[in-house]
């Protein structure tokens, strides 16, 4: 623990991108779970002071009708970060394992793997995640599941050929000779090695699952109004633009964008961080 | 520092002239001195060697001459002069100009040298355009005159091959033919033959010397193997470091060597009379050889009989093929071809052979990590070929076999450290799933083969060559196994360093009383740890019997070519090249 405390601390202090990114994530997990108690509003309460510009007790101003803009960009970043989290999370898994076992066993295995991720490859993904939540109901967890699977591929893939190709490497061949059976090499000596790789994946997704759930509720699936979420609000301010009250989209856009941009540069901090052969 | 007085070519200005060269590398862990204070000349007509082991800047050398350096690698001081020609000043248009045409390079790896994507001939032809005047019409002509120069047969037909075509050897003629096309006066010939057989590098070897005769070239010869170099060179360059510790004429050099590096990587160079003490320079337990004689007893405790191993050949067993009905028509590769061989309780054998000759494939199948097509694999009397591969890892038996592979890099965990992978195989196999047992026994594992204990923390880019090989073979040794299968578990291994992992094992067995299938390309090598040597060519034997006679009055032709295809440290040698260049 202490060594990985000292190598965090390297990682983080060697790429100056890799310290900002993990100071902005950082700072999006703290709010993430503090949110609702650190707003100065309830995100939920209507006032009469609506469309009002962003000022010193509105930061982001009020929207139309007249809820603290400011608020509800804070409180939405639990929700959207929970879906994207989750998302990933059950991608990543699904991935890890039907990947490896796609590229380590080869065969019938690899076929029928890799014809499913070509299916899924072969929709415009968004769209597909539209029809799976229109099929499935217009849920927040289904949003979650839709995410995931038009993300497995991805993960599916780069396990599978990294597995692969390290799957006659010499120290498999060793630790067979050491009496590790398949599902133990494939465990513990082979999936190791393929993590570093999955987590570049994984950061370039999180951005990715984050703009994909903003962007169904957007278009009025999953999450519903008046639940603060950064798609719904960018769909609801959109309405204000032409009117000038530009404020209602910008901000909870601009937090969108914070997010992503933070996610797609995390991704070689996280790469380092996981490789061993970092450490020196 | 240069022994000047010993070059045959006097009083003539050198065409390379390298003096007190300084080459910095800027890393993460600071400043590294790759090149310090290096200087040598090079004169028209002569083989010069630049021998050194692996990080001993001998092919950082080499880049800076053709000023292909790493943008990270800095010249700090020094001149290289090039037929009056400051090198390290030169403007790169100048460069681009000598590269190729007047001063040109072969690399290590023909294969990753070469464009996988474009023929042969059109890459020959790149060179001809930027260089010469040739005209287009001519230009087919020239290149198909290029290839019959490093004597390719049917140049008209490779003239058209693409480099994936070629076996490694035909593409370092390639690679020849791309350097003199032009007709340069110095080649820079780096590693040329390493990955190639040992019959190969005779042929490859043997051409760059006559083309260099012929055409009256400067060479340089950079390479790890003192034995090559003294085959070739009429001067040598020791490098230790970043440092020359020792130049002078080939004959001086092992004759006489002053700088004890020097000694110590001639003492460590395999010959043909050499034993194993010899090696390392430290007196060993009198009485090795008696002691194997008393171990090895007459029951085998391996017999493989009539082992035969089939591939399928893959060209037309495609889907077409086998829509049409036609896949079973293609023969499959027979890469072991029905071999029988012993090895007794105690013994020590080598299988020996080229690429391709099957010796890698019958380890496989001994250690049970590949199935045979045909045949038995009786251990102890207990037929191990009827268990399958794929459940072996998990039986009994698997404690018997273990392995020391050929790369000690890739076959370390990149994810485990030094005491995780000694530790795996207690833990797996001898079940020992006590942590401080283990542990116990790790260490005394590590006491076993040299490793010093503090090392076991790390994880294996933190270890060196050797460290690497002591942790490979202390994993191996771990679960005390009666039959060690070596893969050439020193080719990827400096010599002297290779020197000091021989002397390891052939104590182990002693001491713990093991049979060894010593698998090498190297007869030399073979010869110093094995009582009995296995010769074989194409998945078949060619010939077996006493280390000491097939080396001395072998029978086999094949047997001849390959001992004489390994270039021996000997003086004869060097004397002989001494000789022929004196009259020039």
């Amino acid at each position: 623990m202490k060594a990985f405390l000292k190598h965090l601390r390297y990682v983080l202090t060697e790429n100056p991108v890799t310290l900002v990114a993990g100071s902005m994530f950082l700072m999006l997990i703290l709010l993430g779970l503090f949110g609702p108690w650190i707003v100065p509003y309830d995100p939920l309460a209507s006032s009469p002071a609506a469309l009002q510009p962003p000022s010193a007790q509105h930061w982001f101003g009020t929207d139309q009708l007249g809820r603290d803009v400011f608020s509800r960009v804070i409180v939405a970043t639990r929700l959207d970060l929970t879906i994207a989290i989750v998302a990933v999370a059950l991608s990543f898994v699904a991935g890890s394992v039907f990947g490896s076992i796609a590229g380590f066993y080869g065969g019938w295995a690899d076929r029928i793997v890799g014809r499913v991720t070509d299916t899924i490859m072969a929709f415009p993904l968004f769209v597909l995640a539209m029809g799976i939540v229109a099929a499935l109901g217009n849920t927040v967890e289904n949003i979650v599941y839709a995410t995931a699977i038009i993300n497995f591929p991805f993960y599916a893939r780069v396990a599978r050929a990294e597995v692969n190709v390290r799957r006659g490497a010499g120290f498999v061949q060793a630790a067979r000779l050491a009496g590790n059976s398949d599902l133990r090499l494939l465990a513990t000596q082979i999936y190791p090695n393929v993590l570093p790789p999955m987590m570049v994946q994984v950061s370039l997704n999180m951005g990715w699952a984050i703009l994909n759930a903003a962007g169904l509720s957007f278009i009025g699936l999953g999450v519903r109004p008046p639940t603060p979420e950064w798609g719904i609000m960018v769909a609801e301010g959109a309405t204000y633009i032409v009117s000038g009250e530009w404020w209602l989209a910008l901000f909870p856009g601009l937090a969108l964008m914070l997010a992503v941009f933070c996610f797609n540069l995390l991704g070689d901090g996280l790469r380092d961080l996981i490789d061993p052969r970092q450490r020196t | 520092m240069t022994d000047t007085t010993m070059t045959p070519t006097e009083g003539a200005i050198p065409i390379l002239s390298i003096d007190g060269l300084n080459v910095d590398f800027r890393t993460r862990g600071g400043v590294v001195h790759a090149v310090r204070g290096l200087g040598f000349d090079v004169h028209r007509g002569e083989m010069v060697g630049v021998v050194g082991e692996s990080g001993s800047g001998k092919s950082v050398t080499a880049f800076n001459i053709m000023g292909i350096l790493d943008s990270a690698g800095q010249v700090t001081g020094g001149k290289v002069m090039f037929r009056g020609l400051d090198l390290i000043n030169a403007p790169e248009s100048a460069l681009r100009q000598i590269r190729g045409r007047e001063a040109s390079m072969i690399f290590q790896n023909p294969r990753v040298a070469l464009n996988p994507i474009r023929t042969v001939g059109d890459q020959i032809e790149d060179v001809l355009r930027r260089h010469t005047t040739i005209l287009r019409r001519d230009m087919k002509q020239a290149a198909i005159a290029a290839l019959d120069a490093v004597r390719i047969r049917d140049p008209e037909d490779r003239y058209n091959a693409y480099p994936f075509e070629l076996s490694g050897g035909m593409c370092q003629r390639v690679m020849i033919a791309l350097a003199l096309a032009c007709d340069p006066d110095l080649l820079i010939a780096d590693e040329p033959t390493t990955g190639l057989d040992v019959t190969t590098q005779k042929t490859i070897m043997d051409l760059i010397q006559d083309l260099g005769r012929e055409r009256n070239l400067a060479t340089v010869l950079i390479t790890h193997d003192l034995g090559l170099a003294s085959r070739y060179c009429q001067r040598l360059v020791v490098m230790q470091s970043g440092e020359v510790v020792e130049s002078a004429a080939t004959m001086t050099l092992f004759t006489a060597p002053r700088h004890p590096y020097t000694q110590k990587l001639i003492r460590a160079t395999p010959r043909l009379d050499s034993r194993l003490a010899d090696l390392t320079g430290e007196a060993r337990a009198a009485g090795s050889v008696s002691a194997e004689r008393a171990t090895t007893s007459a029951e085998p405790l391996l017999s493989v009989r009539n082992l035969v191993k089939e591939f399928d050949s893959g060209a037309s067993t495609g889907w077409f093929a086998r829509l049409r009905g036609k896949g079973t028509d293609a023969t499959p590769f027979r890469a072991v071809d029905g071999i029988s061989l012993d090895v007794m309780a105690g013994e020590s054998v080598g299988l020996v052979g080229e690429s391709g000759c099957g010796k890698s494939t019958t380890s496989s199948i001994v250690t049970r990590l590949l199935d045979p097509t045909e045949g038995q694999v009786l251990f102890d009397g207990q037929d191990l070929a009827l268990i399958p591969a794929a459940g072996f890892a998990l039986r009994p038996e698997r404690k018997q076999i273990q392995m020391v592979f050929q790369d000690p890099t890739e076959s370390l965990n990149p994810r485990f450290t030094a005491r995780r992978c000694i530790a795996d195989p207690l833990l797996r196999l001898a079940g020992m799933s006590d942590a401080a047992a283990r542990e116990e026994r790790v260490v005394e594992l590590a006491d076993m083969v040299g490793l010093p204990v503090d090392l076991l923390g790390r994880f294996p880019h933190q270890l060196s060559g050797g460290q690497k090989a002591r942790v490979g073979i202390a994993r191996a040794i771990s679960v005390s196994p009666r039959l060690l299968i070596l893969d050439e578990p020193t080719s990827a291994l400096d010599v002297s360093v290779q020197a000091i992992v021989l002397n390891l094992l052939a104590d182990l067995r002693e001491k713990l009383g093991m049979s060894y299938l010593f698998v090498s390309h190297d007869l030399n090598v073979v010869r110093l740890l094995c009582s009995r040597v296995i010769v074989m060519q194409a998945g078949r034997i060619v010939e077996e019997g006493p280390a000491s006679e097939i080396l001395s009055n072998p029978r086999d032709p094949y047997t001849r070519a390959l001992i004489d295809a390994v270039p021996h440290l000997d003086m004869d040698a060097a004397n002989r090249l001494a000789k022929a260049e004196e009259p020039a």
